[in-house]
């Protein structure tokens, strides 16, 4: 399966197990479906029918909300069947909302921001220490770099000259009721990193190329870390750039079929759709109170007088 | 008693290159022989608890045993969702170590009384908790949780402790130790309040009662079987420790004795009242709360008479 493929999956299996089981962080997963993809299709070495192989990278999904998106891919890998997507969320499941280590392929366990960086670290510290060649792969969040810890983290790995470990920032400019530009913000994230003594590439995080050459970059003594701008909710129009999708799943109706209709328009060449496998003809169509392609962050609506809210150009 | 737990996991690292001590930037003149020993088996995290429990436990998922070192509450309330969730949910092999428990750093303040860590580390699934006595203890405590599965809670203190006996002979993980045995009071401590309490047990014995001492170097798992045995051979049970009232051993008895059918009393003597403002070292606040082995002695009095 090439990258591009297992992107299109990664998205369209989303669209289906949330809209399933009602569950959240839908334009989470879409912002990192593309950096997934290249990870699992071109990057990483692992054996699915060996999960703990020894030689394996590791990987932390630091921002544990996406978990659907590693989920999905080690299903499509065939660390266990893809059937089992269904269940996500679902009582007696054991694919929880946030990833678990109880599901074959999932190194850690994560959920809580700002831990899986800091597990990645020790993990590399001890690659380093038993002169292991394997990586160590974590993805976080823009939103969660809010998180001291994650600070922590970038200070020890900077320190101990992890070049064995990558961390990607999915950068899609939005966390959970704002824009980060206006929560918490302080300045350029790639800066911040950069200051911390790590390795920065900028890239555009949907560019499979641009990732394939990043994530097989080293350069020695340094951890790398690629801040990788993204757009929330990727690939579907009316998904992209609204907070509102952060929760909210796609329902019966037009937010269902608007997402399957939007992605089989983007559809690769040989990838099957499993679910409906020509799109929905006669999709239903938003009508005029649809609550769509209106700005739902909370700075729309946040008028205080002791402090400017920033504007933002989305 | 510190220096000897890190004497005993060092002898274990030299042997077992699996074992590492990561420090969060403390233990001057304590930690030294081990990063010169063994420095590859030793990290200075910085002061950066959260970052050295994760990363801890992330070594530990790699197949390594490490102590994460630090005082008072640092270790462990700082960073406690770590230990929930990155070292105890995943079974990781971490095993935490606060110098300082109660009031060793009494002078410090507040913010170095470590008076509420065994109930917080105790509440955790997945978590053993240890608070050894003495030396010899403290290094059975280095030895068996350096074999023990899973994440552990080590509280010492600093030094100087009332040496409890002469050797060991069958440390088991959640089994108490006796000291002596005798009649009408048994007597449990944990960690190194045990210089009060046998200080206790002479002057009740002058008074003609001569208490069962037992210390418990393990109060999570708890041991029920001495528990319940001294319940029935004794009219009352105390407990005896340097934390709060609330969640340590005493609780974890009372919690025994509850779901028993025992007629023993209890009294449980720890910290009592709010967060201590007074300035004083550790056998001053000791006194300020009832701690000494006198005081102890006369509440155990009082609640026979």
């Amino acid at each position: 399966m090439t990258s591009e493929q297992l992107a299109w999956k990664i998205c369209r299996h989303d669209v289906e197990i949330t809209h399933i089981s009602g569950g959240s962080h839908i334009g989470a997963v879409l912002s990192m479906a593309d950096i997934m993809a290249v990870l699992y299709a071109d990057v990483l070495r692992y054996r699915p029918e060996e999960p703990k192989w020894e030689g394996r990278d590791r990987f932390v999904l630091s921002k544990g909300h996406a978990g659907a998106a590693l989920y999905i891919t080690l299903a499509e890998l065939g660390f266990f069947p893809v059937e089992e997507l269904l269940t996500y969320y679902q009582n007696g499941s054991r694919l929880s909302g946030h990833v678990s280590h109880k599901v074959p392929g999932v190194d850690a366990s994560t959920g809580s921001l700002g831990h899986g960086i800091g597990l990645a670290v020790g993990m590399a510290i001890a690659a380093k220490q038993d002169r292991k060649t394997h990586r160590v792969f974590t993805v976080l969040g823009d939103g969660e770099c809010n998180e001291g810890s994650v600070w922590e983290s970038a200070q020890a790995a900077a320190n101990f000259q992890l070049d064995n470990l990558v961390a990607i920032v999915d950068h899609n400019h939005m966390q959970s009721l704002d824009f980060c530009e206006r929560t918490l913000y302080s300045g350029s994230l790639a800066d911040k990193w950069r200051s911390f003594g790590w390795n920065v590439i900028e890239l555009n995080g949907h560019d499979h190329d641009a990732l394939r050459a990043a994530l097989t970059q080293k350069k020695a003594g340094q951890p790398i870390v690629i801040v990788a701008h993204t757009v929330k909710g990727n690939r579907i129009p009316f998904m992209e750039k609204d907070i509102l999708w952060h929760y909210r799943f796609p329902h019966d109706g037009w937010e269902y079929d608007g997402a399957v209709n939007a992605l089989h328009a983007c559809k690769p060449e040989g990838v099957e759709d499993p679910y409906t496998p020509n799109g929905i003809e006669n999709p239903v169509l938003p009508g005029p109170d649809a609550d769509i392609y209106r700005d739902h962050t909370a700075g729309a609506t946040y008028h205080p007088t002791w402090f400017q809210v920033q504007e933002v150009s989305k | 008693m510190r220096d000897g737990f890190i004497r005993t996991v060092l002898e274990l690292a030299k042997t077992d290159r699996n074992i590492e001590m990561v420090t969060g930037d403390l233990g001057f003149g304590v930690l030294k022989p081990f990063w010169e020993a063994v420095p590859d088996q030793f990290i200075n995290a910085g002061i950066a608890e959260q970052n050295m429990t994760s990363m801890a436990a992330g070594m530990a998922l790699e197949g390594k045993t490490v102590y994460t070192y630090s005082i008072g509450n640092f270790p462990t309330l700082r960073c406690l969702e770590q230990i929930r969730n990155d070292c105890a949910y995943h079974e990781a092999n971490v095993k935490i170590v606060c110098v300082g428990g109660g009031f060793v750093y009494g002078s410090l303040g507040m913010s170095h009384h470590a008076t509420e860590d065994l109930a917080v580390m105790r509440s955790l699934p997945g978590i053993a908790v240890f608070a050894p006595a003495d030396q010899a203890e403290a290094a059975a405590v280095a030895r068996a949780t350096a074999g023990y599965p899973g994440t552990c809670y080590i509280r010492l203190g600093r030094g100087g402790e009332k040496k409890v006996r002469e050797s060991i002979e069958h440390f088991q993980v959640g089994k108490a130790l006796p000291v002596q045995e005798g009649s009408g009071v048994a007597i449990f401590t944990t960690g190194d309040i045990y210089g009060e309490a046998a200080e206790a047990a002479v002057l009740l014995e002058e008074a003609g009662i001569r208490p069962t001492l037992y210390t418990f170097p393990t109060v999570k798992p708890i041991d029920r079987e001495t528990i319940l045995d001294c319940a029935c051979r004794h009219e009352l049970i105390v407990t005896c420790e340097e934390h709060n009232i609330l969640g340590g051993l005493g609780t974890a008895v009372a919690e025994v004795l509850a779901e028993s059918s025992a007629a023993a009393q209890l009294l449980r003597l720890g910290i009592e009242g709010s967060y201590c403002t007074a300035v004083g070292d550790q056998k001053y606040l000791r006194r300020l709360y009832g701690l000494t082995g006198e005081q102890i002695a006369q509440r155990i009095l009082k609640e026979l008479a």
